[in-house]
């Protein structure tokens, strides 16, 4: 994808890679992490960690539900069992088994989705997750991340461990441009303010953070001057962000490389509503599957390309101006 | 269709999915190359499936649960005339094309969506059920990976299968030891298998899956006994046709450049001149 580049981002790696990466150097400091795997490691990225420790990497062959039990199993005894595959895969196939063996009993389970939304490209639907984010975080106890780019993914991966309980992060497959460097913080549950701006706001997440900047950039021109808040955590949400968001811009605009329904649009929209109801709109896949292709085209296809936020900013703000 | 037009049409069918694979950038291409032969026997010489017939109730019925293998289902649809052979050098895989990387139906020919494996053997049953219970006579083929039988939904199938005595569902397994991490018996050991169906309540038989004879011998024979369900454990070669990409693992979801696909094309016509004139 050729993201990012009209604002001046540098292409980093892909969210998959930094993840994989840093769990390899995490299982060098924590000895009691085990990671559980269905016939992808070399898509999902742990094969690092299998390489480094085979006697505690498990790739128990083409069976999302079974392995997502067996690191329940892992979890109750004593073990970090990390569980990774395609994030339509784990999610779908495998939802019972998190609901029951993870979710209620609340154990220490990582589930690392790779291959999310629609970028993975020419593989097609059935391989694209868009209902991820609506299912991990629908289940109680979840903590529900979407890194950025690959600062925010070597962040989210340790933050994930730090943290005592359920755990889904979501990766992408191509390489993405770099929001952040090195020295950026993040904090879980704290939403990072990536652009200032006090005429709307785009709430983003994953890959939409560069577009929402690219937007922004381009409404920038027209004298429109957009805060960009990046959700890395979906759930739990930074409530103080968003009301300070709707108070401070009065308009929200969410954008996320996921269905409409249930993911970061719904969230933001529930604490907007309750809490400091302002104008709202969604920039996200609209009900319906998708098809095969270049990923560029496929966002611009779907309605989450630079210029959907660009387009929805203008009649967001008619309604603002009228309210 | 006798042996040797067979023969010469796996040798066209392993040609055009090179090339669609090639022209489209995208693909499983050992996957495919390795069940060519049962397709191919299954869509010229068992199975009653046409463009003509596709709408009506009472014809067999394909379910490919191995949806990756997408291109082999593309290229027999197309020689059985679903859809004119062009369409496939027009996107495959490609932005606005229906050929997408794993079966849909919105392509002429296609039953069913898959690309999620393990689902292709509990709709096939639900197919075979309402074929019993709608009084048909129409069979229920459906193609397996090995490494996808880790899937327990396989067996939760192949248990309703026996005990609802679906001798009108055929499953073929292509058995070609890889899935994409390793061998199948290394990651997640298989073995006794035929023992394992056997045991489920499969009328099981082993055959040479990239051996067009012995196929077609062998699929004519369906059901194999009166009210069990038939299987069958096709051992296949991943890979089957190009020499460099036989049983390799890293065949699964690459891409031919330029000089491998000239270098397998070669191959293949060699193979060609050798079977002599049809
Ligand atoms: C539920 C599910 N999990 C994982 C995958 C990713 N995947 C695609 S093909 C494949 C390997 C298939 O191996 P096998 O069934 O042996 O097929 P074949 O060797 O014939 O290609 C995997 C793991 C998938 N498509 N669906
Ligand atoms: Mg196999």
């Amino acid at each position: 994808m050729e993201l990012g580049k009209s604002i001046g981002l540098e292409m980093g790696v892909a969210t998959r890679d930094a993840f994989g990466k840093t769990l390899e150097e995490m299982g060098a400091e924590i000895e009691n992490i085990v990671v559980v795997d269905g016939d992808v490691h070399d898509s999902t990225r742990t094969r690092f960690f299998k390489n480094a420790f085979p006697e505690r990497f498990f790739n128990v062959g083409i069976a999302e539900s079974n392995l997502v039990g067996i690191a329940s199993g892992l979890a109750a005894s004593g073990k970090q069992p990390l569980a990774a595959s395609f994030a339509a895969f784990l999610l779908c196939n495998a939802y019972d088994q998190i609901r029951m063996g993870i979710a209620y009993p609340r154990l220490d389970v990582k589930l690392v989705g790779s291959h999310s939304g629609i970028s993975l490209g020419q593989d097609g639907p059935s391989q694209m997750a868009i209902e991820d984010l609506a299912l991990a975080a629908s289940l109680p106890y979840f903590t529900v991340l979407v890194p950025a780019d690959e600062h925010a993914a070597v962040w989210a991966t340790r933050a994930m461990f730090d943290h005592h309980g359920p755990v889904y992060l979501r990766t992408g497959r191509p390489d993405a441009p770099q929001v952040y460097n090195v020295d950026s913080t993040f904090q879980l549950g704290k939403a990072n303010v990536v652009r200032e701006g006090n005429d709307l706001t785009i709430v983003a997440c994953g890959l939409m953070v560069a577009i929402a900047l690219e937007a922004a950039h381009t409404l920038s021109q027209q004298g429109i001057e957009a805060r960009v808040l990046d959700m890395h955590t979906v759930k739990p949400i930074d409530h103080a962000a968003i009301e300070k968001a709707a108070l401070e811009t009065g308009a929200i605009l969410t954008a996320e490389e996921h269905s409409i329904v249930g993911g970061l649009g719904a969230a933001v929209a529930q604490i907007v509503t309750a809490k400091q109801p302002v104008p709202m709109t969604y920039v996200a896949i609209m009900d319906e599957y998708a098809e095969s292709g270049d990923p560029d085209d496929l966002f611009d296809k779907y309605g989450i390309s630079a210029k959907h936020i660009v387009q929805k900013t203008t009649e967001l703000l008619d309604r603002k101006q009228a309210s | 269709m006798n042996t040797n037009e067979l023969l010469l049409k796996s040798i066209e069918y392993r040609k055009t999915i090179l090339e669609i694979i090639h022209h489209g950038g995208a693909g499983h291409t050992a996957g495919s190359l390795s069940c060519v032969d049962i397709l191919n026997v299954l869509y010229n010489k068992i199975m009653d499936i046409t463009p003509e017939n596709f709408d009506s109730v009472n014809r067999d019925h394909y379910i490919q649960s191995k949806g990756h293998s997408v291109e082999v289902l593309y290229t027999v649809l197309a020689d059985q005339g679903f859809y004119p052979q062009d369409d496939l050098f027009k996107g495959l895989n490609q932005n606005h094309s229906k050929f997408i990387g794993h079966p849909t139906r919105k392509v002429p020919g296609i039953e069913h969506n898959t690309g999620a494996l393990g689902h292709g053997l509990s709709v096939s049953v639900g197919l075979a059920l309402a074929g019993k219970l709608n009084g048909h006579t129409y069979r229920v083929f459906t193609l397996l990976g090995d490494g996808e039988l880790a899937e327990g939904s396989s067996w939760e199938a192949s248990m309703s299968a026996a005990h609802y005595k679906l001798d009108n569902l055929i499953v073929i397994i292509d058995r070609n030891t890889l899935q994409i991490t390793g061998r199948t018996e290394e990651v997640n050991g298989l073995e006794p298998l035929a023992d394992k169906f056997t045991a489920f309540g499969y009328a099981v038989r082993q055959v040479d899956g990239n051996n067009v004879e012995a196929l077609s011998n062998l699929l004519s024979q369906v059901p194999f006994e009166q009210g069990k369900p038939s299987l069958v454990l096709a051992n296949t070669v991943k890979g089957k046709g190009v020499s460099y990409m036989e049983d390799q693992m890293v065949w699964h979801h690459k891409v031919p450049s330029d000089e491998q696909l000239v270098i397998a094309l070669k191959e293949l016509d060699t193979a060609k001149l050798e079977l002599g004139d049809v």
